[in-house]
C-alpha cells in the first residue's frame, strides 16, 4: 500500500516520495490527485520555511523532488491541470542585476501560497515589466535586486510603469540584498519586503484589499 | 640569532608577518624609500592601529577606518567600471584618487576590476563584465552554473589539480577547450612510455590553448605592472595595502563556482559523503593558497569572502555539519602560519555568532554586513576583531549627519575597548562621496581612545 505522499514529500524523502508516486500511478490512481497531494506537501514546505524550520537548501530540494514527480505524472495527464489561483504576480530581477536566488525563493513562496507568478527572470528591462503587466493584468509586481545598482533600476522600472499609465493599477514591492525602507522611498515602490514571507504577506494584503 | 620560520610559534609567526608588513620592500627587495619621514611614520602608525585592533591586547590609539569599495572609485573619478577594466592606468589613477582623498588606514588595492582584455583572450564564461554581458557602468557579476557536474566529485577528490586543468578550466574558459586532452603529468615516469604522454601537446587544440595562455599571460603581466605599482606608490605616500592574499571556505569553493548554489544544496541531500570528502580534499589547498600569498606579499591579512553560510542559506545543523568544520580548519591552518584571516560575512551572520567564536583570541578580523554588531561584540567580538556594518543604503541615500550618527553608534558599541575597525558592510559602488568622507573623518575624530 502506498504511503502518504504529502508527509513524505514535506519531509523531503525523495526516493520514498518518488516510489509512492510510481506505486499510485501503477495502481491507476488519478494523476490530478497526486499533483494535488504534491501541492499540499509544498505548502507545508513553505510554511516550515516561513517558520525558520526549513532553509534555502530545503526549498531547493523540495522543488527538485516536485520536478521529478511532475515528470512522472505529466505523461498520464489528459490536459494541464486547472488550479484556482488567488491572484497574479509579475516578478523579476531588475535591469543590470543577474542575481536569482532571492527572486526564486519569493517566486516559490508565492507559487505554493496559491499565486500565479509570471517570472521574467534576471536582468529584466523596465519595458518588459510594463509589457507583462499589460498582457497579464497582474495587480502585483515584485522587483528583486541584490546589487546597489538595482536601486536605480528599480526606480526606473517604477517610473516606466507610471509612464505607461499603469501605476494606479498595480502595487509594487521590492526586496533583496541591500534593500530597505529608505530604498523603497527612493524607488517609489509601495512596499519593501525583508524576506520571502514578507512578500507573501504583502501579496495577501493587496489581493484581499481588491 | 634569528629563529627560523619553522621553529616559530604561531604567535611569533604572526608577529613576523606584521613586522614584514611594517617594513615594506621595493620591487628589488630593498627597504622601501618613503616619500618623506612623515609618510613613513603615518604608514607604520596605520598598520600598528590595525594590528592593535586585530590582536585584542590593547586598544589602538583610535578606531582604524578603512572604507572598502567595490567600483566606487571609478564613479568618483568619473570613469565607468568598463574603462577601469580595460585601461589599467585609468584604473590605478581612479583608485589613487580614492586613497589620497579619503585617506583610509588601509586600502584593498586596485586589482578589484581585473583586466578586461585578459578575460576576453581566454573567453571567460564564469562572469559577465561591463561591456561584456552587463552595462559599461555596472560591476561584473557571476554566471552561476554547474561547472562541475553532480558526478564530478570522484575526479575532484582523486586529483584536484588534474580536475581543475582538464575539466574545470575548459568549462570556464572557452579558449582552454584543448586542455581536455592534456595527459596526467604523474604518468611521465620512465623512458618507456614517456613520449606517449607528450602526444597531446602536438595536437592543434592543445597548441591553440597554449597560444591563448601565452597571450593571456602577457596581458596579465601588463595589468600586474599597473596594479602592483599602485600598491608600492601608495605605500611610499604612507598608505598600506590591507591584503596579503585571499582564499575561500571549502563549502563556498564548491558551492560558488564548481557546483553552484542549487547543485551543492542538492548534494547535501543526495551525496553528503562525497561533498564532505571533497571539502576535506580542498581544505589543505585553501590553506596553502592563503599562506603562500601571505608569504609572497609579506602581509598577514587574508581575505575570505563568505557566501553560502549566511543566515537563511543553511540551517544551524547544516552550517555545523557542512560549512563550519572545514571553514574552521582553514582558519586554524592560516593562523598557525601567522596569517590573520579576514572573513567577510556578506548578508546576516546572526545565527552563526555562537558557533564561530570557537577560535583562538586575537587572530582573526571579521567583517559583517547586516549582522547585529552589539551581539557580534558580545560573542565573536570577545575573541576577534570585528569590522563593518555601515549600511550601503545609508551611504547611497543618507546624509552625512545620518552616517555620523550611525558611526557613533558603531564606535560606542562595537568599538568599545578596541577590537573594531570602521568599514562599510558590503563593498560599495555608487554612493555619495560626502557620506564616505563623513564616515572616515568622523571616525578619526570621535574614535580616539582615551
Amino acid at each position: 500500500m502506498a504511503g502518504d505522499l504529502v508527509s513524505t514529500l514535506a519531509d523531503l524523502k525523495e526516493k520514498e516520495a518518488l516510489g509512492i508516486v510510481q506505486d499510485r500511478l501503477s495502481a491507476g490512481d488519478d494523476p490530478l490527485s497526486i499533483l494535488d497531494d504534491a501541492r499540499r506537501a509544498l505548502e507545508i514546505v513553505g510554511k516550515r520555511f516561513a517558520d525558520s524550520e526549513y532553509f534555502i537548501p530545503d526549498l531547493v530540494y523540495s522543488g527538485e523532488i516536485l520536478k521529478g514527480i511532475t515528470d512522472m505524472v505529466k505523461p498520464k495527464l489528459a490536459k494541464a491541470a486547472e488550479v484556482k489561483r488567488l491572484g497574479k504576480v509579475v516578478m523579476g530581477t531588475v535591469a543590470g542585476d543577474i542575481h536569482d536566488i532571492g527572486k526564486d525563493i519569493v517566486v516559490f513562496m508565492l507559487d505554493v501560497s496559491g499565486y500565479e507568478v509570471y517570472d521574467l527572470g534576471v536582468d529584466v528591462p523596465a519595458q518588459k515589466f510594463v509589457e507583462k503587466i499589460k498582457e497579464s493584468g497582474a495587480p502585483i509586481v515584485g522587483l528583486s535586486g541584490f546589487l546597489a545598482l538595482a536601486f536605480d533600476s528599480m526606480k526606473e522600472t517604477v517610473e516606466a510603469i507610471k509612464a505607461a499609465g499603469l501605476r494606479d493599477k498595480v502595487k509594487v514591492m521590492i526586496g533583496g540584498g541591500q534593500m530597505s525602507e529608505e530604498i523603497r522611498k527612493y524607488t517609489g515602490a509601495d512596499a519593501y519586503g525583508k524576506d520571502a514571507m514578507a512578500g507573501v504577506t504583502l501579496a495577501q494584503k493587496w489581493v484581499g484589499a481588491k | 640569532m634569528e629563529k627560523k620560520w619553522e621553529e616559530m610559534s604561531s604567535d611569533e609567526k604572526q608577529e613576523e608577518l606584521f613586522n614584514r608588513w611594517l617594513s615594506p620592500k621595493d620591487p628589488e627587495g630593498n627597504d622601501l624609500k618613503f616619500q618623506n619621514p612623515k609618510a613613513e611614520k603615518t604608514y607604520k602608525e596605520r598598520i600598528t592601529r590595525i594590528k592593535d585592533a586585530a590582536q585584542l591586547k590593547k586598544a589602538p590609539d583610535r578606531v582604524p577606518v578603512c572604507p572598502l569599495p567595490n567600483m566606487f572609485p571609478t564613479f568618483y573619478y568619473g570613469i565607468t567600471p568598463q574603462e577601469a577594466m580595460y585601461d589599467y592606468d585609468k584604473c590605478s589613477a581612479a583608485w589613487k584618487k580614492f586613497v589620497l582623498d579619503f585617506e583610509p588606514d588601509a586600502h584593498m588595492g586596485c586589482a578589484g576590476p581585473g583586466p578586461g582584455k585578459f578575460f576576453e583572450i581566454l573567453d571567460y564564461k564564469l562572469y559577465s563584465w561591463p561591456g561584456h554581458g552587463v552595462a559599461p557602468e555596472h560591476s561584473y557579476q557571476c554566471n552561476e552554473g554547474e561547472y562541475m557536474t553532480a558526478d564530478g566529485y570522484d575526479a575532484l577528490i582523486d586529483d584536484p589539480s588534474n580536475f581543475f586543468s582538464n575539466v574545470y578550466l575548459p568549462r570556464v574558459f572557452g579558449k582552454l577547450e584543448g586542455f581536455r586532452m592534456l595527459p596526467a603529468l604523474t604518468g611521465i615516469l620512465e623512458m618507456y612510455g614517456v613520449a606517449f604522454n607528450f602526444i597531446p601537446f602536438g595536437l592543434p587544440p592543445v597548441q591553440e590553448a597554449y597560444k591563448a595562455l601565452f597571450d593571456a599571460g602577457a596581458e596579465a603581466l601588463k595589468w600586474a605592472g599597473s596594479v602592483g605599482g599602485f600598491d608600492g606608490e601608495m605605500a611610499i605616500s604612507g598608505f598600506p595595502a590591507l591584503l596579503g592574499g585571499f582564499t575561500k571556505v571549502p563549502f563556498d569553493t564548491i558551492g560558488d563556482t564548481l557546483r553552484g548554489t542549487r547543485g551543492i544544496m542538492l548534494d547535501m541531500y543526495r551525496q553528503p559523503d562525497k561533498l564532505i570528502e571533497a571539502m576535506e580534499a580542498l581544505t589543505p589547498l585553501m590553506i596553502k593558497m592563503g599562506v603562500g600569498a601571505a608569504q609572497m606579499n609579506g602581509k598577514p591579512v587574508i581575505f575570505i569572502p563568505l557566501h553560502k553560510g549566511a543566515d537563511g542559506f543553511l540551517s544551524d545543523e547544516q552550517f555545523k555539519k557542512f560549512y563550519w568544520p572545514y571553514f574552521r580548519k582553514v582558519l586554524i591552518g592560516l593562523i598557525e602560519e601567522g596569517c590573520v584571516p579576514f572573513p567577510v560575512a556578506e548578508g546576516g551572520y546572526n545565527s552563526r555568532l555562537e558557533v564561530i567564536k570557537d577560535l583562538p583570541k586575537g587572530k582573526t578580523i571579521w567583517m559583517f554586513d547586516t549582522t547585529d554588531m552589539a551581539r557580534a561584540k558580545k560573542t565573536i567580538g570577545t575573541v576577534a576583531c570585528i569590522t563593518g556594518n555601515m549600511p550601503t543604503d545609508l551611504l547611497a541615500l543618507g546624509t552625512p549627519q545620518q552616517v555620523k550618527d550611525y558611526a557613533k553608534k558603531l564606535i560606542d558599541t562595537a568599538g568599545k575597548g578596541g577590537g573594531y575597525i570602521m568599514t562599510n558592510g558590503a563593498f560599495f559602488d555608487k554612493v555619495k562621496p560626502e557620506n564616505v568622507k563623513a564616515m572616515v573623518d568622523f571616525t578619526k575624530k570621535y574614535g580616539v581612545y582615551k
